[in-house]
C-alpha cells in the first residue's frame, strides 16, 4: 500500500447530485468549501487593510498635500481637495488595525487554513460539527460587513485606534457602536470556530494517530484554538460593558469629574478606564499568539518537507507551544507598563514576558537547526518560509526591550513598537500565510502555481517589507510617537528622521505592486496551473494521502496511522519520505 | 459521510462530540462572567462608596428566584434521567415544568427590574446598578437561551426520540449542563449583588 491509494471518485457523486448551488458554494458545510471561503474573504480584507495603510502613507509622507485622483474618489468629507482631515487618518488607522487582525490574519490562518488542513491532517471526513462551522462563517462575514459599513455612519468608522481605550471611545461617534457590533459578531464566529476545532482534534483522530504523531500544524491549531476559546470571552463582556457606557450611559470606564471641552460630563462616574485596558489585553495578547502560532505551524511544515529531514526536536517544539498558550494569559500588563499600575505589578508582569520568550526562542530555534544538514528544496514556499525565520526573529528580540519596563518608558507608544509587532505579523506571519498558500495551493486545486511569478511576489514582497518595517526602529528610538497625524512634521524629535517617511511610504506601495503577480498567480493557476498529482511535494502527513481536490467526505476508507508526522529520509526506506499511513514493512 | 462519535463515546477520550463541546463552550462562557465578576471587583474596590445590595435590591424576591432556579436544575435532571429509563412521557412532563420555572424566574426578574424603574434607579445612576443590570441582564440573556433550547427538545423531541434515542439523551444531556451552568452563575451571582 503506497500513498497513491486511489480514492474512486464514482463513489462520492451521489452525495453531490441533489445538492444545490447554494448549499454547495453558499451555504455549504463542508469544511474545505468553508476554507476557502474564509480564505478568499480575508485575502479581500487583508487587501482592503492594506489600502487604508497606503492611504495613510500618503498623509505620513507628504503631510497636507492634495492626493491625486484617490483623493478625489474618497470625497469631500474624509478629504476636502484631496487633503486628507485628521478625523480621517484615526479611522483609518482604527480600522488597519482591526481589519488586519480580526478580518485579516487571524481568519486567513485558523479559519482559511485551520477549515481546510485540520481535518485532513487528522484523517477526518469534516469538522466534528459541520452546521456550527457554517454559522462561524456567516457571522464572520456579518462581523466583517458592519465594519466596512462603519465607514457611512456619521462620523464615519470608529476612530479610537483598534484598542479603543475609553474614555476616548466611550465619547467617540457613531462608528464606535458599529465596531462593537461587528466585534461581537466576530468573537462569537471565533467562538463557534474554535470549540469546533478542539472537538474535532481531540475526538476525529484517525485510528494510530496519537497525540504525540500530530503534525505541528494540528498542534498549533489546538493551541490556537484554546486562546481564542478563553480569551476572547473578556473582551466580549468588555464590548458589552462598553455598549452600555455609550447607549444606556452607565460609567463602567469613565472615571467621576471628567471633563470634556471645557463642559463636564453628565455621567456618574466612578468608573475606571484601566477596567478596559486590562480585560482588552487580557484578550489581545493572547490574541498575538493566535497571529503567530499558525504560522509557526505552516513554516515548521514547509521546512520539514523542503529539507527532506525530520524536525528536529519535535517535542520539544510541541511542549513549548503549550507552554505558550498557557503564559500568554499571563502576560497581558506589559502593554501597560505606563499607566501607573505600580512597580510591583510592573515588575511580575515584566518576569513573565521575559519566561515566555522562552518557549519561541525554542520553537524558532529549532526550526532553524531543522534547516542543518538538510537538502534544501528551494521551492516558493520554502523561500517564504525561510524568510519567515529572520523575520520573526527580528520581531522577537526587538520586542525584548518592550517587555522591560524600563526601557519600555521610553520606547512605548512610539513607532518602535510599531516596527516590532509588524516584524512579528507582516513580515513574520503573513510571509507564513503565504507559504502556506504556495505550499497546499495543490492540495486545494490540483494545480501547482506558477514558480517565477511566486519567485517575483516573494523577492518583491520581503524586500518591501523590510523598507517599510526598518526605518520604524530607527525613527522610534529618536522618540517619534506613533500617533501623528503629520509623520512627525511639527515634532521635534522626528526632525532628523523625517526623511525616512517617504522611504516607507514609497516601500508600501511598491509592495503592493509586487502583490499584482500573487493575485494574478492565484487566480490563473486555478484553471491553468501545472497539473500535478496527489502529492506533488513528497510530503509524508495525511492531507496528502487525499485526492487533490479531496471529494466531499475527504477519504473513501478513513485512513490509519503508523508513523510520526515527519519521517524523511528514514534509513532502508525506498523513498525520502514515508507517509504516516504506509503500513511497516512487516505488517 | 458519516461524522464518527456523533452519539457513541470515542473510547479512549470517553466522550461524545456533543459533550466535549458544551463543556468547552461553559469554560469560555466562564471566562465570560468571570471578565464581568472581576468587573465588580475592580469598580468596588476602587469606589469611595459602595452601596449595601440589600438597601436597593430586594432580597426576598431574590431568594424565591434562587430557589427557583435550583428547583428547574433538578427537574431537568429528572427529564434527563426519564429518557434514561426509557420514559418519554416523564421527560415531556419534567421538561415543561424545567421551562415553566424558567418563565417564573424571569417573571420575578421583571417585576424587579420594574420596581427599579419606577423609583428611576437606571444602570447610569451608579456604578453599583451598572454592574448589577448588567450581570442579572447578561444572566437572564443566557436564561432565555437556554429556555429555547429547552423548548425545542420539548416540542420537537418525540421524533428524534423515535429515530435515535441516544443522540437525543445525549442532547438533552448536554442542555442540561448548559442549564445547570446557568443556575450556577446565580448561585454566584445572588450573594455578590444582594448580600454583600
Amino acid at each position: 500500500m503506497t500513498e497513491s491509494t486511489q480514492i474512486p471518485h464514482e463513489v462520492h457523486s451521489e452525495h453531490h447530485q441533489e445538492v444545490s448551488f447554494w448549499r454547495r458554494y453558499v451555504f455549504s458545510q463542508d469544511h474545505k468549501v468553508i476554507g476557502i471561503q474564509y480564505g478568499l474573504t480575508s485575502l479581500v480584507f487583508l487587501l482592503f487593510g492594506f489600502s487604508l495603510m497606503m492611504l495613510m502613507r500618503w498623509q505620513l509622507a507628504f503631510p497636507g498635500r492634495s492626493l491625486p485622483l484617490i483623493g478625489k474618489l474618497i470625497g469631500e468629507t474624509f478629504m476636502p481637495g484631496g487633503v486628507m482631515v485628521p478625523e480621517f487618518y484615526n479611522q483609518l488607522g482604527a480600522m488597519h488595525g482591526t481589519i488586519m487582525v480580526f478580518l485579516g490574519v487571524v481568519p486567513l490562518s485558523v479559519g482559511a487554513f485551520g477549515n481546510y488542513f485540520v481535518p485532513l491532517q487528522i484523517g477526518a471526513p469534516d469538522m466534528a460539527f459541520p452546521k456550527l462551522n457554517m454559522a462561524s462563517y456567516w457571522a464572520y462575514f456579518v462581523g466583517g460587513v458592519t465594519m466596512l459599513a462603519s465607514f457611512f455612519v456619521p462620523g464615519g468608522a470608529a476612530n479610537s485606534g483598534w484598542t479603543s481605550y475609553p474614555p476616548l471611545a466611550d465619547i467617540a461617534t457613531t462608528g464606535q457602536t458599529v465596531w462593537l457590533f461587528g466585534m461581537v459578531c466576530l468573537i462569537t464566529s471565533s467562538l463557534l470556530g474554535s470549540v469546533n476545532f478542539i472537538v474535532t482534534i481531540v475526538q476525529l483522530r484517525a485510528k494510530g494517530l496519537t497525540f504525540m504523531r500530530l503534525p505541528f500544524f494540528v498542534w498549533a491549531q489546538f493551541v490556537t484554538s484554546f486562546l481564542l476559546l478563553l480569551a476572547f470571552p473578556p473582551l466580549e463582556a468588555a464590548g458589552v460593558l462598553q455598549l452600555m457606557d455609550r447607549l444606556v450611559g452607565t460609567s463602567f470606564f469613565l472615571p467621576s469629574g471628567l471633563v470634556i471641552s471645557g463642559q463636564p460630563l453628565a455621567v456618574s462616574g466612578g468608573g475606571s478606564p484601566l477596567l478596559w485596558q486590562h480585560l482588552f489585553w487580557f484578550l489581545a495578547h493572547p490574541e498575538v499568539y493566535v497571529l503567530i502560532l499558525p504560522a509557526m505551524g505552516i513554516v515548521a511544515e514547509i521546512i520539514a518537507n523542503n529539507t527532506r529531514k525530520p524536525l528536529w526536536g519535535y517535542r520539544s517544539i510541541v511542549y513549548s507551544a503549550v507552554f505558550l498558550g498557557f503564559m500568554s494569559f499571563m502576560v497581558w500588563a506589559h502593554h501597560m507598563f505606563l499607566t501607573g499600575m505600580g512597580t510591583a505589578i510592573s515588575t511580575f508582569f515584566q518576569t513573565t514576558t521575559m519566561i515566555i520568550s522562552i518557549p519561541s526562542v525554542i520553537i524558532i530555534s529549532s526550526l532553524v537547526i531543522s534547516l542543518w544538514g538538510g537538502s534544501i528544496r528551494f521551492t516558493t514556499p520554502m523561500l517564504f518560509a525561510l524568510a519567515f525565520l529572520p523575520m520573526f526573529g527580528i520581531g522577537g528580540l526587538t520586542g525584548l526591550p518592550l517587555g522591560l519596563a524600563t526601557s519600555d518608558i521610553h520606547l512605548h507608544d512610539t513607532y518602535y513598537v510599531i516596527g516590532h509587532f509588524h516584524y512579528i505579523v507582516a513580515p513574520g506571519t503573513i510571509l507564513a500565510l503565504f507559504a502556506g498558500i504556495y505550499h497546499w495551493f495543490p492540495k486545494i486545486t490540483g494545480r501547482k502555481m506558477n514558480d517565477t511569478l511566486g519567485r517575483i511576489h516573494f523577492w518583491g514582497t520581503f524586500v518591501c517589507m523590510n523598507v517599510i518595517f526598518m526605518p520604524m526602529f530607527i525613527q522610534g528610538l529618536a522618540g517619534v510617537s506613533r500617533r501623528l497625524y503629520d509623520g512627525g512634521a511639527q515634532y521635534a524629535h522626528a526632525q532628523g528622521v523625517l526623511q525616512w517617511n517617504v522611504v516607507m511610504s514609497v516601500g508600501a506601495w511598491v509592495m503592493f505592486v509586487f502583490q499584482l503577480p500573487f493575485i494574478y498567480n492565484l487566480f490563473r493557476s486555478i484553471k491553468k496551473g501545472q497539473k500535478v498529482p496527489e502529492n506533488p511535494w513528497g510530503a509524508t502527513t495525511l492531507e496528502w494521502a487525499a485526492p487533490s481536490p479531496p471529494p466531499h467526505g475527504n477519504f473513501v476508507t478513513l485512513p490509519e496511522v503508523y508513523r510520526g508526522p515527519y519521517e524523511y529520509s528514514v534509513p532502508g526506506e525506498a523513498r525520502d519520505f514515508t507517509p504516516q499511513h504506509q503500513q511497516p514493512a512487516g505488517a | 459521510m458519516q461524522i464518527p462519535y456523533t452519539s457513541t463515546a470515542r473510547p479512549d477520550t470517553g466522550l461524545y462530540n456533543a459533550k466535549l463541546g458544551v463543556w468547552l463552550f461553559l469554560a469560555s462562557e466562564v471566562m465570560l462572567f468571570g471578565a464581568l465578576f472581576s468587573t465588580y471587583v475592580l469598580l468596588r474596590v476602587g469606589a469611595a462608596v459602595w452601596p449595601h445590595g440589600a438597601d436597593i435590591l430586594n432580597v426576598p424576591l431574590a431568594t424565591v428566584n434562587t430557589m427557583i432556579l435550583i428547583g428547574s436544575s433538578v427537574t431537568m435532571v429528572m427529564s434527563w434521567a426519564s429518557l434514561m429509563m426509557g420514559k418519554f412521557g416523564r421527560f415531556r412532563l419534567y421538561m415543561g415544568v424545567t421551562i415553566l420555572l424558567g418563565f417564573m424566574f424571569l417573571g420575578i426578574k421583571s417585576v424587579e427590574y420594574g420596581a427599579k424603574f419606577e423609583h428611576h434607579l437606571y444602570p447610569g445612576n451608579s456604578t453599583f446598578l451598572a454592574i448589577y443590570f448588567a450581570l442579572t441582564g447578561l444572566h437572564g440573556l443566557h436564561v432565555i437561551g437556554g429556555m429555547i433550547v429547552n423548548a425545542y427538545l420539548w416540542v420537537t423531541g418525540s421524533r428524534m426520540w423515535k429515530s435515535d434515542p441516544q443522540r437525543f439523551t445525549n442532547r438533552v444531556e448536554v442542555a442540561g449542563l448548559y442549564w445547570h451552568f446557568v443556575d450556577l452563575v446565580w448561585i454566584f451571582l445572588f450573594p455578590l449583588l444582594y448580600l454583600l
